[in-house]
């Protein structure tokens, strides 16, 4: 079993699409885990059923049990997260501002501060339209620590793939270089980067590749709408050989990623042409090249 | 242009790359064509906006955090910072004691619960601040060390800066991370008004209905912007409608709008419609916030 991460540093590059069109090519071999949990949309494409939810909880914050607080303060002072107030001489904790750090209830003269696990978001296993299976999630509105949500849907899409015996997983991963790409990145076996010539999508790049680097995880580029800007794509595949990064493709700028999508449909189902072609062409580079390596 | 009151404008998306930071970049150019102006890139683990300036740098400062410092003299091993530390940021192993600095929230619970002083806190870099100037306009922006994940402080610092030595500008702009978590409450929570930017698929209708959903549960005025409109769907636009959303702009797709953003031009000065449409969109955020101010 290998597992493929497909990210881009920033969105907009139409990563979500082409990891789609790339999981309605792998069909049956593929599960597919959609970890960017924060503004997830795969499902959108994939035609989910939600056949299992289960609530994700993450970290602790912190509720004061009024009846035995002797309004001492204490609490309040020790708290580095402005996150306990005197409110007309109630002390209340603000959970969007508590870190759940569990300070305030040690200290407490009365004990009657208690930590509730907080509630982070919903995570799912469905079958889709590609006869396969995914795991997404969903990020409570607020919440902190998308990585442990990212964690758990790659853990339950390892699982489910060891157990079915499928080849791939196929991972729509993170934006940003933070502790949720650093999740999606852990394990992987190749990581697809997804980029557009753009003085920002260039450097995006460099920025999160910084981090595939220190994962020693081989990497493959795919460069989106590349004739928009020729100097910068140009700038683009000298960065690429001059890391030793896998140039897949080119992908021309076109309206059909967005007609695709506006039917609900990938690409590689709606455009039978050009696109079609080159994105056919790239998955099977990427499963060649994953499946070469020991 | 005078007594007015400070005014500052969040602009957010569910999701990046749907033009959030062209809408800023030009729209903080486009004031600072008449005014003085503060940007401030709170996406501190990528921020880009500055790539469109060519300013000079003003100032540079070090963003700090800080961690507890093991002094291994005074230490009894009493174990019980590990005890207190809900985030495992220190544990004994041994006959030492050890910091993970980037799990710590700097609580300071293990430092001051340390019965001997054995664990003082101490700065750590985490990132770094930079300000620029361009005639009217002042850039601020905070980026993030790789692989650090403090962004919620980093965020709220770089605020402070700016309110510190720009809270005197009439407008300053806050381009926000993307996502519905804790960074973009963080970036948003002091705005007076919040521009969501989208785009008119079936993903931007997505990721608008959940960033709506964050508005509304901070109770923040705010307002649409459409970019690449023409696109996908009218569904962003039905659904605005429904919900009462105003609508503040549409910003038309185009080629040549694509081109000039990824070499970095600014569009309004080429394209007298997006000049057009950042007029409407700041007459709109003056109204509404002047109105909610009386
Ligand atoms: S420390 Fe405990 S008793 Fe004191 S104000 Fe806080 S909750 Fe109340
Ligand atoms: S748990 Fe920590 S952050 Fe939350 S209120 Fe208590 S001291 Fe503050
Ligand atoms: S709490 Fe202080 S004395 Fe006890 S083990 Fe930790 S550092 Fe050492
Ligand atoms: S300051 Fe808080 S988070 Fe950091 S190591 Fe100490 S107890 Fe843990």
């Amino acid at each position: 079993m290998k597992e493929i991460v497909i990210i881009s540093g920033k969105g907009g590059t139409g990563k979500t699409s082409i990891t789609a069109a790339f999981s309605v090519l792998g069909g049956q071999d593929v599960v597919v885990a959609d970890c960017d949990v924060d503004a997830a949309d795969m499902h959108l494409l994939m035609q989910p059923d939600f056949d299992f939810s289960e609530d994700f909880y993450s970290g602790e914050t912190a509720y004061i049990d009024q009846s035995n607080c002797i309004r001492c303060g204490k609490c309040a002072e020790v708290c580095r997260f402005g996150a306990i107030q005197d409110k007309n001489k109630l002390f209340i904790v603000d959970p969007l501002s508590c870190e759940g750090c569990g300070y305030c209830a040690r200290i407490c003269p009365t004990n009657t501060i208690v930590n509730k696990e907080r509630l982070a978001g919903k995570w799912f296993i469905s079958n889709i339209k590609t006869g396969s299976i995914m795991v997404h999630a969903r990020l409570g509105i607020g919440a902190d620590n998308s990585g442990k949500l990212v964690a758990k849907v790659k853990d339950e899409a390892k699982e489910i793939a060891l157990e079915e015996r499928k080849d791939f997983i196929l991972v729509d991963g993170s934006p940003g270089v933070g502790c949720p790409v650093v999740s999606s990145l852990s394990g992987a076996n190749f990581v697809v980067l997804v980029t557009e010539p753009s003085v920002s999508g260039l450097h995006d790049l460099k920025r999160v590749y910084e981090l595939v680097k220190k994962f020693n995880i081989k990497a493959g580029c795919i460069i989106n709408k590349a004739d928009i800007n020729p100097v910068k794509c140009a700038e683009i595949k000298l960065f690429l050989e001059e890391e030793d990064i896998l140039h897949l493709t080119d992908l021309p700028y076109d309206e059909n990623f967005t007609n695709a999508m506006t039917e609900g449909l990938t690409i590689v189902e709606f455009d039978h042409g050009l696109l079609k072609a080159l994105l056919t062409d790239s998955w099977e580079k990427i499963k060649q090249v994953v499946s070469s390596k020991k | 242009m005078t007594n007015r009151k400070p005014l500052k404008i969040a602009i957010a998306s569910g999701k990046g790359g749907t033009g959030k930071t062209t809408l800023s970049t030009n729209l903080a150019a486009f004031i600072a064509d008449q005014e003085e102006v503060a940007l401030v890139d709170l996406d501190v683990e990528e921020p880009n906006s500055g790539l469109f300036f060519n300013g000079e740098l003003f100032h540079e400062e070090e963003n700090l955090k800080m961690i507890p410092k093991w002094n291994e003299s005074k230490c009894t091993l009493c174990g019980i910072c590990q005890k207190v530390c809900n985030f495992h940021a220190v544990i004994q192993l041994g006959p030492s004691i050890i910091v993970f600095p980037e799990l710590c929230h700097s609580c300071y619970a293990c430092s001051e619960l340390c019965p001997v002083d054995a664990l003082p806190m101490v700065s750590k870099k985490i990132g770094v601040l930079r300000d620029f100037k361009l005639n009217k306009l002042h850039f601020v922006e905070s980026r993030l060390d790789i692989g650090e994940e403090q962004a919620v402080s980093t965020i709220s610092k770089t605020k402070k800066y700016a309110e510190k030595n720009y809270g005197n500008a009439h407008i300053t702009l806050f381009d926000s991370p993307p996502g519905t978590s804790c960074p973009v409450m963080e970036a948003t929570k002091d705005a007076d008004f919040v521009m969501l930017v989208t785009e008119p698929t079936p993903f931007g209708l997505h990721d608008l209905s959940l960033a709506v959903e964050t508005m509304r549960a901070l109770k923040k005025p705010f307002g649409v912007v459409v970019n690449r409109d023409g696109i996908g769907n009218n569904a962003v636009v039905e659904y605005c409608e429904k919900e009462n959303i105003h609508l503040m702009a549409r910003i038309p797709n185009s080629r040549k709008i694509a081109e000039l953003y990824s070499s970095g031009k600014l569009i309004y000065r080429e394209i007298p419609a997006v000049k057009m449409a950042l007029q409407g969109i700041l007459d709109y955020c003056l109204e509404t916030v002047e109105g909610e101010r009386k």
